[in-house]
């Protein structure tokens, strides 16, 4: 039977503010535990929240970067569940009135555009983590660094028909947010992580499907296996005539399968009403207006830009507008260096490979955009060969040298542009193949590419190349 | 007269003369903790050291002529649910004994910046969920006028500290009448100041919309000087209100010829004891007689219905708020739980009071999905209503007056068995706590038996400059507050 693949996710943002959502405790990670703690954010009995505005100024970002309505009178609420790494036996979050709703994604897969819609955005706080000493049975520990860190929780609609146009989603989704400066986008540490409701249903059929939701895919990789391995999970169940059940599954990434975390029976009654220790949080035009006016380019603008102010082919856009930082590096080096084609190159090819091997952000990378922009300037104008500048770079990233004229003139890389020179050795090279000389001036040209090769064997590669072609013509033309 | 027995506006006036010094006065109260409160019960903790440590203090600051506020020296007691650093903090509950705050809830930064000397923390029933103060689990509380009766409740330590001079004034807090209630059973003046008045920063909630601090003290005078030190903006608690000081004490003399008193039907209805009926005419006709203008066509008609909601948002706030005594941080840990779900269970069973889980399972249920519309929402429609009601009332009155309780004190086990007659008992302060108003109660006589009854006056949000100015009023006409009951010394 053929079915249509409905997905909706849940993507929850940790925000990058410095303080956490309701006290003034740090969010910086990795302090010792419960350092970063006060009354507030460890539930003790009688303390209250205030809300970080912050929060708000970044939630209002991201729901206007992806086209949504701003709550003029939004309420936080609580979510009620018992749980050691949940101080106050409950979540400050958002139900009825979230700050943001009703927007849209526009996505790209396989050159169709797609838009997804986005039911909310609402702010909540993060829980603390338990710790599982491995030596000591029976035993755990809580560490509420964490809790009370400001979230966001964006939900899309269930619009997205394929692990595919998931994934592409996600990427969008994490781009804008890195973007917004609003999260640092880290899926591996969790503070960009997504739930996928999965359901199936045959083709034209106007209701949903039952769904599953999926938790634990802490990368790119791993939501696209997890909803492709649920898809195929669903199709058999339905194909041999059972139905799909309402649950919860964690997506186990070491067996590459997923396994049932709750049924609907376990599933919990949150109680949600508002929190009556918080007011409404009155966000008025002014405040939206100060926002919009402060947001920063996004991944779309920003890609046309490129490709209409700088002449760049959609390709390289696509490569160099991905990450922000990219981006960023890249028209850093055009404001030095104005060749904004050969400063892609040099990015996507050279730059991403040390990159990609050292596995670092370009924001850690060795070469500067002054050391980039130079080192092309000194290709340029012909100080050296294109060849030769790889090897400087290879240089110039290993020891985070950003001189490359000093490099250059230190190991002697510079091209022989001297006349005199170059003219003995061109007159070396043609008398030394006087055969090669007649056929190239019965007519056969080609040969022209074998003398510049013999003669840039000869300088080592130094030789102008240019001027190399120019004397052979001279001599032999 | 013994020190302890003097009001605070006088002791504060002799303390700043240099006539008596607060290590004496301190002293004196606790001496009388030790002689009646063994027969009272007004205390769980008494800091005796701490409260020796603060008047020493409060001797240089008043001697230095530096920084000196009413309170300056002057003993305080504490309801059970304000947290003070360092000093056990127990809600009246086995759930939270042990438990010393890490930090001081904001009134009492204030009243420690104001040099106050705290001398202890006071009985309430647990988690101030109850009216008769027998919810307690860990002690009882004697009213100081009749011993078999009840002090009232939640706040019956602070009330019953106050009448039996265990202490100068306290701090209570009013949910649904804690403050008022008592306050009435026990003869002295007690006050609800408007929701938002008072930070609720480290008070140990009970239900958060509906909960305020506020002072219990033998004058209105009294009360006035306590609440000029504790009201205020708190940037710590989202709910309070930055209305610029009032200043409550100076105003209290200020005549009252020509303000506008409602008197609503709705509050003399079925129920109420003919003893207090009586004794609240006759305030309203004493208030009358210095110029008040009494309207006693007033109408609250939604009344009836305020302890059906009350009953569904306190508790639904009240089972969110006690979520987070679940044995994992600090409090009661149940020692033979096997597991954290079964540490859940056990800790939370063994941990609370029946009236407390009775409340928890309410509200639990009020939110369930399913029921949230019926109920919780329901409720806080009615409330709406209810908050109507008042500021129809309020755009031709000034202040509403109306008894407190429909009954005196009673006796202790009589209505402890029958949670919907307790529940009832709440029934005409219930209303001003839904709308957030302030109110007051004022004493305004004794029954033939000899039990206390207080006068109930209600105020508009944030005028409790005018609230206290009529209790005053009243207060000087009918000269019953300040009595106090013969207590035999010697502990039990």
């Amino acid at each position: 039977m053929d079915y249509e693949i409905v997905i909706g996710l849940e993507v929850h943002c940790q925000l990058l503010t410095e303080t956490k959502i309701f006290c003034g405790c740090s969010t910086n990670f990795g302090n010792p535990p419960n350092e970063n703690t006060c009354p507030v954010c460890t539930g003790m009995p009688g303390a209250l929240p205030v809300l970080n505005r912050k929060v708000v100024d970044f939630a209002v970002r991201a729901g206007l970067a992806t086209n949504c309505d701003i709550t003029q009178s939004s309420i936080f609420a609580r979510k009620n569940y018992f749980y050691p790494d949940l101080p106050k036996g409950y979540q400050i979050s958002q139900f009825e009135l979230p700050v943001c709703v009703g927007g849209y994604l526009d996505i790209e897969v396989e050159g169709e555009q797609k838009r997804i819609g986005i039911t909310r955005i609402h702010m909540e706080e993060d829980a603390g983590k338990l710790v599982h000493p491995e030596h000591e049975y029976g035993v755990s520990f809580v560490d509420y660094n964490r809790a009370c860190v400001p979230l966001i929780e964006i939900v899309s609609e269930p619009d997205m028909r394929g692990a595919a146009e998931a994934v592409a989603y996600l990427k969008a989704m994490r781009n804008i947010m890195v973007y917004l400066e609003v999260c640092d986008g880290n899926m591996e540490e969790g503070s960009f992580r997504c739930d996928a409701n999965i359901s199936l249903r045959r083709w034209g059929a106007p209701e949903f499907g039952t769904r599953a939701e999926l938790k634990n895919m802490n990368s790119f990789r791993n939501v696209q296996r997890a909803i492709e391995y649920e898809v195929e999970r669903q199709r058999d169940i339905l194909d041999g005539g059972g139905s799909v059940v309402q649950e919860t599954r964690l997506w186990n990434v070491d067996r590459g399968i997923s396994i049932s975390m709750r049924g609907k029976e376990d599933a919990h009654d949150y109680r949600y009403f508002p929190d009556p220790d918080l007011l409404p949080i009155v966000i008025e035009d002014a405040w939206i207006d100060e926002v919009r006016e402060n947001l920063p380019e996004l991944p779309v603008a920003r890609h046309q830009r490129f490709v209409a102010d700088y002449g760049i082919p959609v390709v390289d856009a696509d490569v160099l507008t991905a990450d922000h930082n990219v981006a960023d590096y890249f028209e850093a080096v055009v404001k030095l260096y104005a060749q904004p084609k050969a400063i892609a190159n040099w990015i996507m090819v050279e730059l991403m490979k040390f990159l990609n091997d050292d596995k670092i952000s370009i924001t850690k990378c060795p070469v500067t955009p002054q050391g980039l922009a130079e080192l092309l300037g000194l290709i340029e104008d012909g100080t050296i060969s294109g060849k030769i500048g790889k090897q400087v770079f290879a240089q110039m990233y290993s020891s985070a040298d950003n001189d490359p004229r000093q490099i250059v003139e230190n190991q002697g890389l510079a091209q022989m542009s001297d006349t005199g020179e170059l003219i003995s050795m061109v007159d070396e090279v043609l008398a030394a193949s006087p055969d090669k000389v007649k056929e190239y001036q019965g007519g056969k040209t080609k040969m022209l590419g074998f003398f510049v090769g013999q003669i840039m064997k000869k300088s080592k590669g130094q030789a102008n190349p240019q001027m190399v072609n120019e004397l052979i013509k001279e001599r032999i033309g | 007269m013994e020190l302890y027995n003097d009001t605070l506006e006088n002791l504060s006036q002799r303390l700043a003369k240099g006539e008596i010094s607060a290590l004496e006065l301190t002293q004196s109260v606790l001496k009388r903790i030790a002689e009646v409160d063994g027969k009272i019960g007004s205390y769980i903790t008494v800091d005796t050291e701490g409260a020796l440590a603060q008047a020493t203090a409060a001797d240089i600051r008043l001697k230095s002529g530096e920084n000196v506020t009413p309170l300056t020296g002057i003993p305080l007691g504490l309801k059970d649910l304000i947290s003070t650093a360092g000093l056990q903090t127990t809600c009246a509950s086995k759930m939270l004994v042990g438990y010393r705050p890490e930090y001081d809830a904001t009134v009492v930064r204030r009243l420690r910046e104001a040099g106050a000397v705290i001398t202890g923390k006071l009985n309430m029933d647990e988690f101030a969920m109850g009216s008769s103060t027998e919810n307690s689990a860990l002690k009882k509380t004697c009213n100081p006028w009749n011993t078999g009766r009840v002090p009232g409740g939640s706040s019956g330590g602070s009330t019953a500290a106050v009448a039996a001079a265990t202490a100068i004034a306290t701090l209570g807090s009013d949910t649904g009448g804690s403050i008022r209630q008592p306050a009435s059973f026990c003869g002295v003046v007690g006050m609800k100041p408007t929701y938002g008045r008072v930070s609720r920063y480290g008070l140990i909630a009970f239900a958060s919309s509906l909960d305020q601090i506020g002072p219990v003290a033998l004058t209105v005078a009294d009360a006035a000087l306590l609440l000029g030190v504790i009201a205020g903006h708190d940037e710590r608690d989202s709910t309070s209100v930055n209305i610029p000081g009032a200043n409550y004490y100076d105003n209290l003399k200020k005549d009252i010829k020509g303000l506008k008193i409602g008197v609503s039907q709705e509050y003399f209805s079925a129920g109420l004891d003919p003893e207090v009926e009586t004794l609240v005419r006759k305030a309203c006709g004493q208030l009358a007689d210095v110029g008040a203008l009494i309207n006693e066509d007033v109408s609250l008609p939604h009344t009836d219905y305020a302890v059906a909601a009350y009953y569904l948002l306190a508790t639904a706030e009240a089972s969110s708020n006690l979520a987070r005594y679940d044995g994992v941080k600090y409090g009661f840990r149940s020692d033979d739980a096997d597991g954290l779900v079964d540490m859940y269970r056990k800790t939370r069973a063994q941990g609370f009071g029946d009236e407390v889980k009775r409340r928890i399972m309410l509200g639990t249920y009020a939110l369930s999905s399913g029921y949230y519309d019926a109920y919780y929402r329901k409720a806080q429609q009615v409330r709406t209503l209810i908050t109507r009601d008042f500021d129809k009332v309020f755009g031709d009155c000034d202040v509403i007056v109306a008894p407190v309780c429909p009954t005196p004190a009673f006796a202790f086990g009589e209505k402890i068995a029958d949670p919907l007659a307790m529940y009832l008992s709440d029934i005409l302060t219930i209303p001003v706590n839904l709308a957030g108003l302030p109110a007051i109660s004022v004493p305004c006589g004794f029954t033939k038996s000899g039990l206390p009854v207080g006068l109930q006056i209600i105020a508009k949000p944030f005028a409790e400059e005018t609230l206290l100015r009529v209790a005053w009023q009243y207060e000087q006409l009918a000269g019953w507050s300040g009595r106090r009951p013969e207590l035999e010394k010697g502990a039990v």
